[in-house]
């Protein structure tokens, strides 16, 4: 077993472990602590697909804004980490049995199929390609433009919806 | 170097651990961290067959970003809606939100 294969398994067991608390823990705020760790465990996953540029976003969009909007909408709902309030819902047992069942059809279909992994090297420029191709006309402009409306509208929403009237 | 089944094996669990988060949760807050936690075994997913089929491309990691924005955007909107419904309704427990049944 190589360095990777080892660093693989301890990234994989963070993530899934703290996915696993975040969907269990009773309480919310827990939750949101251990969907943290779960994004870190991401972003080591990242750097061992030699995505570095990704790592670091994830570290930044993750556990710098998405999780921060999180607790702060866990604290402006405070009631909710009242632990009489039931964490869920009457049909918990039939979303578990979805969720194994879809897993085990998920992993039958990885194992079972013949994938093709020959993987090349990353080219060491491969940050600065994807920078070009976000801003090149015969690339992904239109796709970068899109995505960049998309966020304004979604932020100028967030605020007219949340705001106090 | 780590097979890629690995990755996918590993994507799928946490999706279903998300799928799990979204359809068992009561607090709204709970589900949405069950969806991001979909969103991220997507992306990692995305991220793993860059890799393992075309790593001179920029597109696979281009999709993963984009991926990011929609994620951002779905955050904002999402925890936005259930600060509103805090104000008017006092519950973020999603059931209790019945206002369009007869």
């Amino acid at each position: 077993m190589t360095l990777q294969q080892v660093l693989f398994i301890i990234f994989g067991i963070i993530t899934l472990g703290a996915a696993l608390a975040v969907v269990t823990r009773r309480n919310v705020f827990h939750a949101a602590l251990f969907l943290i760790l779960a994004f870190f465990g991401v972003a080591g996953l990242y750097v061992l697909l030699e995505a570095p540029f990704l790592a670091a976003a994830q570290l930044f969009i993750y556990v710098g804004g998405i999780s921060i909007l999180i607790i702060f909408a866990i604290m402006l709902t405070r009631d909710m980490m009242n632990p009489n309030v039931a964490g869920y819902n009457r049909q918990w047992w039939l979303a578990a049995l979805v969720a194994v069942a879809l897993c085990g059809m998920m992993g039958w279909v990885v194992l079972n199929h013949n994938w093709p992994a020959t993987p090349g090297d990353v080219p060491p420029e491969s940050i600065i390609n994807l920078g070009k191709a976000l801003v090149d006309p015969a690339g992904l402009v239109l796709p970068f433009e899109v995505a960049s409306v998309l966020l304004l509208v979604a932020l100028i929403g967030a605020v007219t919806i949340a705001r106090e009237r | 170097m780590i097979p890629l089944e690995w990755y996918l094996l590993l994507a799928a669990a946490l999706f279903c651990m998300g799928l799990y988060g979204v359809l068992s949760r009561r607090n709204g807050v709970a589900i949405l961290m069950g969806v991001e936690l979909m969103l991220n075994a997507v992306n990692i997913n995305l991220v793993a067959f860059w890799r393992y089929t075309e790593p001179a491309a920029a597109t696979g990691q281009a999709f993963a970003l984009f991926v990011y924005a929609v994620a951002a955007a779905e955050a904002a909107v999402g925890l936005a809606l259930i600060i509103a419904l805090w104000r008017t309704r006092n519950t973020v427990v999603l059931e209790e939100i019945d206002l369009l049944k007869g």
